[in-house]
């Protein structure tokens, strides 16, 4: 087998990519699925097709999605420009921090500017936790990649003495967990299910798939990431668009564990996300690093995290079996990318 | 000299192709034993892919080769080598992290001793007179002193054919001399040299023999010491290609680029640090700035356009002191840039020529971009604009920079910057790997600029090139400037002798002794 | 206290597993290759090697199953950044994600289980003495030896070493098994030796360390042997100090290895004459071979 390469990216290929790497997935969930003794396709439907029949269930799978399709929109921004940051739980986290330091310091204080504070504090708090990678990397060329995944352990480990000390709950029976927070300290709800965060994600992604396609900024991250020296020719400053990326999506993850604390966990405790973070670089990849992708992608990843539940209820399956889902899904988007560029042909040459 | 009948290498009507390019059809050449023979043709034409099959780093589609008689197959480089075959590449294999003496052992077969090769480097390097020492790290080493590492690892293997492709592109006139002296002595000894060039006169002094490509053909099987350099390059280019015209050289202009003891540390182990250098160009003339590759040509590039800040009072465009201002900046106040590289620098690669329109100027041009947001209509139209002024030809009508050929994205690249008629514009190479037509088209535009009122600086390896167009010549040599003289005043001796600077030994009296 | 006597190998136990998967690491970028997926070759290692052990009573078993764990892993790594030429650092991330995931699934049967420890003598396991050898075998290959050379060779140019005839891809999967191999030990040492039990993501971020460990140690054995142990000491001293009730709050000293890796990485990387001699220039760059 023999890759050889295209003259031009194949714009079909492009497009299919992504399906055909979800077809691969689906085949080898069902492999697993038979391995543990199930039949696959039972398994299947209960996995992939179940949630979506059921309104609640579909309420869930928005309200999932929102921050993996926040996050993962500002990733993809970050990707696009060759800026890895891998450290976007530890933003979210920092994020959820200070969008939790208001109502856990100002417990009395409620009105709409509480929540508007809460939302811009978690903004803030991802987006200095993405400044530090970025100012290590452009002043000592320090892999940002190590830096911010670092920081996602410091950031845990803050968390953690913050709601088992000083902010734990006097009156929460010893548990490591802050203060509940009602009202104001709240995201309201638009229906029964789904809460202003799911708007505020997908509003997001829009803007940002309008930045990268229309804007002069969006052409400079491009072509920071296609080619480096063309964009100093171009009089882009590389640290600068370092920073920017770095700041973006480090922003957008601090607002998701802002939204978070803000609605489903509703209070500060020492998890506060299943793995967002780490689950949104997956999307950003399954979206083809483009915003609007990301918003697809960012749902489709939030149906393997509630098919992982489902099936553990139904079949005893451990809910691990999303993150070896979601591994393998990755894998798959990269491997079939590799037909964009590059033709398969059999035999060697003559 | 006695010629045997056998010839020693044959390629037998070698045809490769790539996708859609026949980069070599029906390619037929004799190499005889002893024998120095020039492989002929302008950039493109296909000469470096003929001597990668023959050196086994390719594989031709169809055709065969012959070796002393009988038909071999090169699967790869260690089969030529073993049958005695050497390359000297264009753009040298060497590892610059490593020592001259592991770069070489990388190529030898057997046992790994570096003591003993060590030895034996220092013994045939002073016996041929290339001087080389086994510990240097290859990264600290000249161009031309790496060369000799890439020479002296085919010599230890004992070869009788040795290729070279392109050997004086990064040479002095000086260090080309004692090239020669080296591959005659070469030939005497009984080992043939394919010399594959371009440059005419070196190969009427040097070689036997000369088969010429074009296009992918063998034009013509000619000895060079009976044509003229004139003839040669008619069979290279098909025609003669009609030369560039030369207007009187006025500069009563005013002083539109300045640098002022213009100085920048090298920003790494290999680049070359710039000092004091010093140079006017006026509104309506061409300078050129002459140099061996490596001399400090892209720090100098960087610092004129502003991708590398300099002290703000050692660069003025137009009056105005802008050492320490962006490109975008020095873009608004008329100038305009072209590097080296068209692919990755000038130009992105996987990028439609529309939005390549934008790379250079989204900060100065409305119809491009306006409030921040990208006008694609407008790149589109400006993008046609520049295909139809410079003949860009191309397949679809908007297509990635990387599908067209290396003439038509300089045109492109060029005519992108001219088609603002820049006040000053600044030039790196500009018709290296080009073919012929588009380098001429590409240098008349240049000298049209000129003569319209703007000031051009031309970096250039090309001597041929630079007696072209240019009014002044200076010459860059590690970092510094010569100052620059009127071209009429100037031979390529003293120029070859500039770029050599001060450092280089004082060689003997260069003749070609037979 | 007896914790003087027996503190040096503690902090033999926590630096062995950084330095043996970033020996292989380094192999792997001296070749020109970044996998980051070493944390997830590490975990893998640890459940096989946990199970290994569990289910035969053996843990030299498990050690043997933690190797071809990582190995294999490379090798999805491998095929997918050298033959199909996707995105070294998209597929190292992919690696670690599958990696955690699928040894969390596969490990739920081992939760709680007794562990089977490798056979010590006077503390000190049989991979202790072994990882001082591989250090030095590593620095004896790469800088000795014409292998060596070659592997070199390949991470400085690629384009250079296809042209003189070396097979870089072949020489690049070597490598990057290796440096599964080595991954995969150490997390069979973490689960055989340092902690003998199984605990979902047990590896705690080690395997970055280790990727930040090779930078760190610019790409060299010996100083990576250090790095090791430094790293090593540090964790060790945050155990000691939270044990000695100093009243610093227990997650800031969890938190100085992380940061130290910070801090680490920092001096060595803004020492630009220094990583511009050593990093391998062709790192992280797809080989794409023209026929």
């Amino acid at each position: 087998m023999r890759l050889e390469k295209r003259a031009e990216r194949s714009d079909a290929m492009a497009l299919a990519s992504p399906f055909l790497a979800l077809v691969l997935t689906v085949i080898t969930a069902a492999i697993i699925f038979l391995i543990h003794g199930d039949n696959p396709f039972h398994a299947l439907y209960v996995y992939f097709i179940e949630p979506l029949t059921a309104l609640w269930s579909v309420e869930q799978l928005l309200v999932k999605a929102a921050p993996l399709v926040l996050i993962g929109a500002g990733l993809a921004v970050a990707y696009r420009a060759n800026v890895w940051n891998i450290g976007a739980e530890g933003q979210l986290t920092l994020g959820a921090i200070l969008a939790g330091m208001i109502p856990v310091m100002f417990p009395g204080w409620q009105s709409p500017l509480t929540l508007i504070m809460m939302m811009l504090m978690g903004i803030l708090g991802g987006m200095i936790w993405g400044a530090i990678p970025a100012t290590l990397r452009n002043r000592f060329n320090a892999n940002e990649i190590l830096t911010s995944l670092m920081l996602v352990y410091v950031a845990q480990l803050l968390l953690d003495w913050l709601v088992r000390g000083p902010w734990r709950d006097p009156q929460g029976f010893n548990f490591p967990k802050s203060i509940t927070f009602t009202d104001w300290q709240l995201l309201p709800y638009l229906t029964s299910g789904i809460h202003l965060g799911v708007v505020i994600a997908l509003l997001a992604a829009l803007a940002l798939g309008f930045v990268m396609a229309r804007t002069v900024k969006g052409f400079e991250i491009t072509v920071a990431g296609l080619s480096p020296r063309a964009a100093r020719f171009s009089g882009f400053s590389e640290k600068r668009t370092i920073l920017f990326c770095m700041m973006l999506s480090g922003g957008l993850a601090g607002l998701a564990g802002a939204i978070e604390i803000s609605s489903v966990v509703g209070q500060l405790q020492p998890q506060i996300s299943p793995g967002y973070g780490f689950a949104a670089i997956i999307v950003a990849f399954l979206g083809r690093l483009n915003p609007v992708g990301v918003i697809f992608a960012g749902l489709l990843l939030a149906l393997s995290y509630i098919g992982g539940e489902a099936v553990q209820t139904a079949l005893q399956i451990p809910d691990k079996i999303t993150r070896v889902i979601q591994g393998v899904l990755l894998f798959y988007v990269l491997a079939c990318d590799t037909l964009i560029l590059y033709r398969i042909t059999s035999g060697k040459s003559a | 000299m006695t010629k045997t009948e056998t010839p020693l290498l044959e390629a037998r009507n070698i045809v490769k192709v790539f996708g859609a390019l026949r980069a070599n059809d029906d390619v037929t050449l004799t190499i005889m034993p002893g024998e120095i023979h020039a492989f002929l043709g302008e950039n493109g034409a296909g000469k470096s892919t003929l001597v990668k099959m023959i050196y086994g780093a390719l594989q031709p589609t169809s055709g065969q080769f012959r070796w002393k008689g009988r038909e071999i197959i090169t699967a790869n480089p260690s089969v030529a080598r073993h049958l005695g075959i050497g390359m000297v590449f264009q753009h040298f294999s060497l590892f610059d992290a490593l020592t001259v003496a592991e770069n070489i052992a990388l190529a030898m077969p057997g046992p790994y001793d570096l003591a003993a090769l060590s030895a034996r480097i220092i013994k045939v390097s002073t016996s041929y007179g290339l001087p080389i020492s086994p510990t240097s790290v290859v990264g600290d080493l000249s161009v031309g002193e790496r060369q000799r590492i890439e020479i002296i690892r085919c010599l230890l293997q004992e070869p009788q054919l040795l290729i070279m492709d392109e050997p004086t592109s990064v040479l002095t006139p000086q260090e080309a001399d004692q090239l020669f002296v080296v591959l005659k002595r070469l030939a005497r000894e009984g080992c043939s040299v394919l010399y594959i060039s371009h440059r005419l006169d070196e190969v009427k002094g040097l070689c036997d023999a000369a088969t010429i490509l074009r296009h992918g053909k063998v034009v013509a099987r000619v000895n060079p010491k009976t044509e003229t350099a004139a003839s040669l390059a008619r069979l290279m280019v098909g025609s003669d290609i009609h030369a560039v015209r030369p207007t009187s050289s006025a500069t009563s202009g005013q002083s539109r680029l300045v640098l002022a003891d213009l100085s920048l540390a090298a920003d790494g182990p290999f680049a070359t640090t710039l000092k004091n250098i010093s140079l006017t160009v006026a509104a309506g003339e061409v300078v050129a700035i002459a140099g061996v590759a490596g001399n400090g040509q892209g720090e100098f590039f960087d610092a004129v356009s502003g991708e590398r800040p300099v002290g703000k009072d050692m660069l003025w465009l137009n009056g105005v002191a802008m050492g320490r201002a962006s490109i975008s900046t020095r873009r608004a106040a008329g100038a305009a840039f072209v590097p080296e590289e068209r692919l990755g620098h000038g130009a992105v690669p996987t990028m439609p020529l529309s939005q390549n329109m934008i790379l250079s100027r989204h900060a100065v041009d409305e119809s491009l971009v306006k409030s921040g947001l990208l006008q694609k209509n407008g790149a589109r139209d400006a993008a046609e604009r520049v295909i139809k002024t410079h003949d860009v030809r191309k397949g679809k009508p908007d297509p990635e920079a990387r599908a067209l050929s290396g003439g038509n994205l300089q045109k492109f690249v060029v005519g992108r910057e001219l088609d603002r008629t820049p006040s000053v514009l600044v030039i790196n190479q500009p018709t290296w790997g080009v073919d012929a037509g588009a380098a001429a088209a590409i240098r008349q535009a240049l000298l049209d600029l000129a003569r319209a009122g703007s000031a051009v600086l031309v970096i250039s390896q090309d001597l041929d090139e630079i007696f072209e167009i240019a009014d002044r010549i200076a010459v860059i040599s590690r970092g510094e400037l010569s100052p620059a003289k009127p071209a009429l005043d100037l031979s390529r001796e003293q120029i070859g002798l500039l770029m050599a600077g001060a450092h280089e030994k004082k060689t003997g009296a260069h003749s070609h002794a037979a | 206290m007896d914790l003087l006597l027996t503190l040096p190998i503690i902090i033999m136990t926590a630096a062995t597993p950084l330095l043996l998967a970033a020996l292989g690491e380094a192999v792997a970028e001296r070749s020109g290759v970044l996998n980051l997926g070493v944390e997830g070759m590490m975990v893998m290692g640890a459940v096989a090697g946990f199970g290994g052990a569990f289910l035969t009573g053996n843990p030299w078993v498990g050690i043997l199953a933690a190797i071809v764990a990582g190995v294999l892993m490379s090798l999805l790594f491998g095929f997918l950044s050298l033959t199909l030429l996707t995105n070294q650092v998209a597929t190292g991330l992919a690696l670690t994600l599958l990696g955690l995931g699928l040894s969390a699934l596969v490990g739920e049967a081992f939760v709680g289980q007794p562990g089977v420890r490798l056979p010590t003598v006077g503390g000190i396991d049989p991979l202790i003495p072994f990882s001082f050898i591989l250090t030095t075998v590593v620095g004896y290959v790469l800088f000795r030896t014409k292998t060596g050379l070659i592997i070199r060779a390949v991470g400085n140019s690629h384009a250079a070493a296809h042209a003189l005839g070396y097979r870089v891809i072949m020489v690049r999967y070597l490598c990057v098994m290796f440096g599964g191999a080595c991954a995969g030990l150490a997390g069979g040492y973490l689960s055989l030796v340092y902690t003998p039990q199984w605990v979902e993501n047990m590896t705690a971020g080690r395997g970055w360390i280790a990727l930040a460990l090779v930078v760190f140690a610019s790409w060299l054995p010996l100083r990576i042997l250090a790095g090791a142990y430094l790293f090593g000491t540090i964790s060790i001293l945050s155990f000691v100090m939270q044990a000695q009730g100093l009243g610093i709050p227990s997650q800031f000293l969890s938190s100085l290895p992380y940061l130290g890796t910070i801090l680490a990485l920092v001096v060595i990387s803004g020492n630009k004459a220094l990583t511009r001699r050593n990093t391998p220039a062709s790192l992280g760059q797809p080989f794409v071979p023209d026929r």
